[in-house]
Formats: structure tokens, sequence, C-alpha cells
């Protein structure tokens, strides 16, 4: 492993790696110069001060718990989803497979539009809904169904992935052992499979944050209810750019941490044989 | 394989670099000399009916001119050309963002005129299940109102007409508290507010008198509110400093103007501007 990728990195001549270190620099610069322009465009006073505005403290408290609970619902549906799809055959298994990867290729503003077709107060199940007095559309909770429905894929596919990747001789020890299935799920299953889980999770949680799309079509557009980060971005662009950037530079922060804890996480797995 | 996808990966960027080898020089590449002319327009989104009508118009008369619509929210609009972005006219729902862009020398002083005036109205939905007949309505509980935001200018008026509407002792203070309560959405603009009431999900809206196009007349019908209540909007344009077809701008600036620019913003909902 090792010395087919040194042969890689070593060897070569000249020319090729220069036209190789080229093409790194240009995507690197492509990404790193507009994250760089937003860090420095908000130096840290204004930063401070953005943070007691109401707009921008809503809108941090509204996205942080409602990408919280959108990660908590969907690991409690996704997980037992990602877990028969890799495990069992039964028909019509490609279909639900297809189903809950499609949120990931649909375009967001579509993803809203077709949550209020379905849940809006005239919508296929919203109108049954309305008349037993319960509006969903333009509320905390549209918030966070938009947030689910785009981001669980993000999930869903990582979990199946890794439990694709634990090898069934440890579950079957288990269940010879005595171990019900459930027992052997939580004390053998996901401990070998918790990296991908949790790294899926985080970048469904990372998705429920930006999730802007979606929201403004299902959820709308307020303050302290359904305003969450990236649609007070947008709003804020339009008077104070100032809440713009500073939230902006709160999103970049936190995809950071993300990416981050994606990478020691990965590393761990990486570094166990 | 290691290598294969090395040389893969090779060609591909090779290519792009290639690719944009070849943009470049046809970029640089002179184009004939009688070609169209184009001119750019912002607009707000309000204008998005009354605009693409009278662009149409004239273009029908000026084969040489062809014209590039842009609407959105004239907020939006202001921070695009701020930023720098491409416009020959722009036409803003309120002199607030054509003023700023003014003082920031983007905008050509002589050129600004007002051309059009609007007003508020309350929007509702054909069907009216909430069975909504004015004003006083608004404050009912469980009403699902969408207005526009602060910065956009018909959620601005809104609110500067809802202050009225609280000083004056017909409604009151605890009108406007619940008005504002009932508040489900604020929209960034006119056609996203337009639609929430055009399928149902929203029982009222407040925007501009002309905000319903022709087609979503059948759909939402308007209740003019009373001028003492009311903001009257002030529609200006005005050339970019940066624009290339000046004189283009100028005759299009004139056109909408005219006796013909303004007869369709009026069919528009729109007032005309004093002359």
């Amino acid at each position: 492993m090792t010395t087919t990728m040194e042969r890689i990195c070593m060897r070569g001549n000249l020319p090729l790696r220069i036209l190789v270190a080229i093409l790194v620099i240009i995507a690197v610069l492509f990404i790193g110069i507009p994250l760089a322009a937003l860090l420095l465009r908000v130096p840290p006073e204004l930063m401070l001060s953005s943070l007691q505005d109401t707009v921008v403290i809503d809108a941090l408290f509204l996205s942080l718990v409602t990408a919280s609970i959108s990660t908590v619902i969907v690991i409690g549906f996704g997980t037992p989803i990602a877990y028969i799809n890799a495990r069992c055959q039964y028909p019509g298994k490609k279909i639900i497979d297809t189903i809950t990867d499609i949120p990931v290729v649909l375009p967001p503003a579509v993803a809203g539009l077709a949550l209020l077709m379905a849940f809006g107060r005239r919508g296929l199940v919203g109108q049954y809904l309305n008349l037993a007095g319960i509006d969903i559309a333009f509320t905390t909770i549209a918030v966070i169904m938009a947030q689910v429905f785009v981001a669980s894929p993000f999930y869903i596919r990582q979990a199946r992935t890794s439990f694709a990747g634990v090898n069934r001789v440890y579950e079957q020890a288990a269940r010879t052992l005595g171990a019900s299935p459930l027992t052997t799920f939580f004390s053998v299953t996901v401990p070998l499979a918790i990296t991908g889980i949790l790294s899926g999770a985080v970048m469904t949680f990372a998705r429920a944050l930006g999730e802007f799309g979606a929201t403004i079509m299902f959820a709308g557009n307020l303050q302290g209810k359904t305003q969450t980060m990236p649609l007070a971005i947008y709003g804020a662009l339009q008077g104070d750019i100032n809440a713009s950037l500073a939230l902006a530079v709160i999103l970049v922060i936190i995809s950071f941490a993300v990416i981050i804890v994606i990478k020691i996480l990965t590393e761990k797995e990486e570094a166990a044989p | 394989m290691t290598r294969s996808t090395l040389l893969i990966s090779l060609a591909a960027g090779i290519t792009i670099l290639a690719l944009l080898l070849a943009a470049g020089c046809t970029s640089s590449v002179t184009s004939p000399a009688q070609e169209k002319k184009q001119l750019t327009v912002f607009a707000a989104a309000s204008l998005t009916g009354a605009m693409t009508d009278i662009s149409k118009t004239y273009e029908a008369g000026h084969p040489d001119t062809k014209i590039v619509l842009n609407f959105d929210n004239a907020a939006t609009l202001r921070t695009q050309i701020e930023q720098g972005a491409h416009a020959d006219l722009f036409l803003s729902a309120n002199t607030k963002h054509l003023t700023a862009l003014q003082g920031e020398g983007l905008i050509i002083n002589n050129s600004v005129k007002i051309f059009a005036k609007n007003k508020l109205a309350l929007l509702i939905p054909k069907e009216n299940r909430a069975n909504i007949t004015g004003l006083s309505d608004l404050a009912q509980p469980g009403i699902r109102l969408v207005v526009g935001t602060q910065e956009a200018p018909f959620g601005d008026y809104t609110r500067q007409a809802l202050g009225k509407m609280a000083n004056d002792s017909a409604y009151g203070l605890l009108y406007q508290n619940a008005v504002m309560k009932n508040i489900i959405s604020e929209e960034p603009t006119v056609p996203s507010l337009v639609a929430k009431l055009r399928i149902g999900e929203a029982d009222a809206g407040i925007a501009f008198a002309s905000d319903v196009s022709e087609g979503d007349r059948a759909l939402v019908t308007t209740i003019p509110i009373p001028d003492r209540y009311n903001v009257i909007a002030l529609y200006p344009l005005g050339i970019v400093q940066e624009s290339m077809v000046k004189d283009q701008a100028a005759a299009f600036a004139q056109f909408i103007t005219s006796t013909e620019g303004n007869a369709i913003l009026v069919r528009y909902g729109f007032a005309p501007a004093d002359r």
C-alpha cells in the first residue's frame, strides 16, 4: 500500500509533477480565497456586536435547535432503513433505496414545494390535518421537516455503507453466545460501525444547518420562528450586510468544525487495524 | 491500475486547461458591428408584469435593441449593483435604494426620474375562506397573514401603514399588535407573497395594488387601503454610471415615461407619475 503511494508521489517526471502541482494550487485557491475574503471582511469587534443583534441570536438559536432535533429524528428513522438495506434482501429494496436517496439530487426548492403540496393546508395530507386543526406549514415544525427531508440521505447512505462493512462473523458469534438480535445490534454492530454512523450524523447536522431553499418555501421566513441562519443571511443582505457577514462567518466556523470532526473520526478508523 | 488513474486525472486536468484557454480565445474575438445592442435592466420584482410587457412593446418598435430583464427585491438589486453586477438601467420600488446608489456615484444623477406610483392594497384569495372583507378583519385571531420583509420596500411600507393605523383611534395599538401576531411569513419578494395566497396557504397579504398580475386576478382579489393609512410608493429609475449603452438606456427610459409606457403601467395597477 505505502509503496504504491510512494511510487505515485515520488516518481514521475518533473513537468508532470509541476502540472499536477499547478492544478492542485488552482483548486485550493478557488475554494480558499472566498472563505478567506469572508473571514477578512468581519473583524472580531463587528462579530461581537453582531452577536448582540436579536436577528442574529434568534437565527443562531433556532438553527442549532432545529438542526439538532432533525439529526436525532434522522438517526431514529434512518438507522433501521440503513441496517435492513445493508443486510437484508426483500422485495422492493431497490425502490426504498432509491426513494431515500432522492433528496440528495433534488434541488432544495423542489423539496420545499413538494413538502408544501403534501403538508400545506391544501396539500395531499395537509388538508386532512387542517380539518383536524393541525397546520404544519410555516411553523417551526415545518423547518425541521424541511431539514429532515433534505439532510436524511447523508446519514442513511453513510450508515448503510458502515453496516455493510461490519463482518457478520462477529454478529453470529454474539448470537451463538445467546445475545438477542437487539443486544447484538447495539453491543456488536453499532460499535463496529460507529465511525460511519457518527460522520453520517455530523454531515446530516451540517446539511440541516445550511438548509435554505426548502425552508423558505415550506416554512416561510419569520424571525424567531422559522428564520434560520441561511434565511437570515439572505434577509439581512437586503438591509444590514454586517449581520449577514457575521452569520456567514459563524456558518463557516461550524463547517470547519464539522470537517475536522469527520477527519478525526475517519483517521481513527484508518489507524485501527 | 494506479498509473492509469493518474493518467486519467491528468488528462482531465489538461482538458480543463485547454477549455479555459479556448474560452479565453473566443471571448477576445471581436463581434460584428451591426449586432443588437443588449440593454440590461434591473427592476424591482413588483414591476415583473408591467416591465415584461413594456420591454416587449419597445423591442417590437426597436429591432436593434435587446432588453434583458432581471427582477428581484430592490434591495438585492442594489447590493448586486454595488458589488459590480452589470446593469444599464435600474428601476427601484422606492427612492431609498436609488438614492443610496446615487450617493455612491453609481447612478448618473440627471437620469433619475420618478416614472410610476403605487399604493398598498389588501390581497385576498378569491375563495376567501377566512371571510376577510376589510382591514379590521386582519386582527382576528388565527388569520394567516403574509407581508414583506422589513428590508423590502413593500414590507417597509406595510409597517408604516400599520403604524399609521396604530395612531388612529379607529384601529389603535392593540389592532397593530394583533395583526403583527398573525403574520406567518415575511416574504422577500411580491411574487413569493402572491404565490402563498394563490396556493391557499395564507388568508391575506399586504402588497402593492399593482402586484396582482392579470393572470392572477381570477385567483386573487384586491381591497384598497384608504389613503390616510396608505403609503404612496414612488418608483424612480436611473441609468447606471458604468453602462456602455447609455443612449439606448436613455431612449428606453424615455419610452417607459411616455404615454404609451404609462398606459401599460396603469394597466398593471400603477398610478402614472406627475409630469
